[in-house]
């Protein structure tokens, strides 16, 4: 992240995001494939790191072989008849957006414990408590919803791997859009790791007062 | 572009040109003048302190300035990349050795002050 300061002075902590050109290296429709997608295609890669199929599948919309496909669901056939194959899709579509959905892989974070992982508060640090401080306590019996049992109940909050799962960041407010060099200022962090890949979409769902700012633009 | 070369055409606009203050160092008592808006109006307010520390690089750059208030220590962080800060004057040049002076925080009354760089001028 860095910052970011506004014409009156304030500082904005901002991520920067290369948010593309992707190519459409597939459009799906009901006729063809039972639904309606259109499937997206982002950072050219070597041949000899790809495979046959891969490149000979982005070779059919007329591209070198890309990193990473992700495909979109769309509405109905016309929407998705919309786009071309090989067609060039870039930041200008959040034209006027004020905020955007993230989704990405967190970091890992690996084997972790309760407090860590489940913001659990631990045992208490002294009145007789040994080797226990970071640990969840009793786990319980609740062998079914209605009451006690001989099992622990299922979903019980653990110990366990922690990170490298798909997240997403609602609403984040787009700061600034740079459609010449495709790069998109986001306020605040984004799941993942540094040149990691993410998926942006424009706000699904806004609280009222981000509603209304949306509105206005 | 590989990741730094983005951020810094990013933030390259932001960063104000190098000769946009005076040349201190820490050590230095400086008057910082801010920009305070108040409704539509706008005032300039000076902080005036010892410069303790400058810290990072680039758009990150911050100024640490140390000042007493009413016999109780004062620190103001500024971001040197802020449009806020209309301008800073160089008041004098203080004798340092050390890039961070947080020593100065434990210091009382006039052993607070620090040696001038000029040769013979002490304590000014």
């Amino acid at each position: 992240m860095t910052r970011y300061f506004t014409e009156d002075g304030n500082n904005i902590p901002v991520t920067v995001v290369q948010a593309g050109p992707c190519v459409v290296t597939q459009v799906k429709t009901t006729e063809t494939d039972g639904y309606s997608a259109v499937q997206l295609a982002m950072d050219d890669i070597k041949p000899r790191r790809s495979t046959m199929p891969q490149i000979g599948h982005d070779a059919k919309a007329g591209t070198a072989p890309k990193r990473v496909h992700r495909e979109i669901r769309c509405d109905d056939d016309a929407e998705a008849e919309s786009f071309e194959l090989g067609q060039t899709v870039d930041l200008s579509c959040f034209e006027g957006q004020c905020f955007v959905d993230v989704t990405g892989t967190s970091k890992g974070k690996g084997f972790q414990g309760v407090m860590k992982r489940h913001n659990f508060r631990g045992l208490e640090a002294s009145h007789g408590t040994q080797r226990k401080h970071r640990s969840a306590g009793s786990i319980g019996g609740h062998a079914t919803n209605l009451g006690t049992g001989p099992k622990v109940k299922k979903g019980k909050k653990m110990a366990g791997h922690m990170g490298s799962e798909r997240v997403t960041v609602r609403s984040l407010d787009v700061v600034s859009i740079d459609s010449d060099k495709n790069l998109l200022l986001l306020k605040g962090p984004v799941p993942g790791p540094a040149e990691g890949y993410l998926f942006i979409r424009a706000a699904k769902r806004l609280y009222k007062s981000k509603a209304h700012v949306q509105a206005k633009a | 572009m590989n990741r730094s070369e983005i951020l810094e055409s990013v933030v390259a606009e932001q960063i104000k040109p190098e000769d946009a203050y005076p040349n201190f160092s820490v050590g230095d008592t400086l008057d910082v003048h801010y920009r305070i808006v108040e409704g539509d109006k706008e005032r300039i307010q000076v902080f005036q302190g010892v410069l303790i520390g400058i810290k990072s690089s680039g758009i990150n750059k911050t100024i640490t300035v140390r000042r007493i208030v009413a016999n109780e220590g004062v620190e103001r962080i500024f971001p040197l990349n802020s449009p806020r800060i209309a301008k800073i004057e160089l008041v004098r040049h203080g004798d340092s050795r050390r890039s961070k002076l947080y020593f100065l925080r434990n210091r009382v009354g006039k052993s607070r002050r620090l040696r001038d760089q000029r040769r013979g001028l002490k304590h000014t």
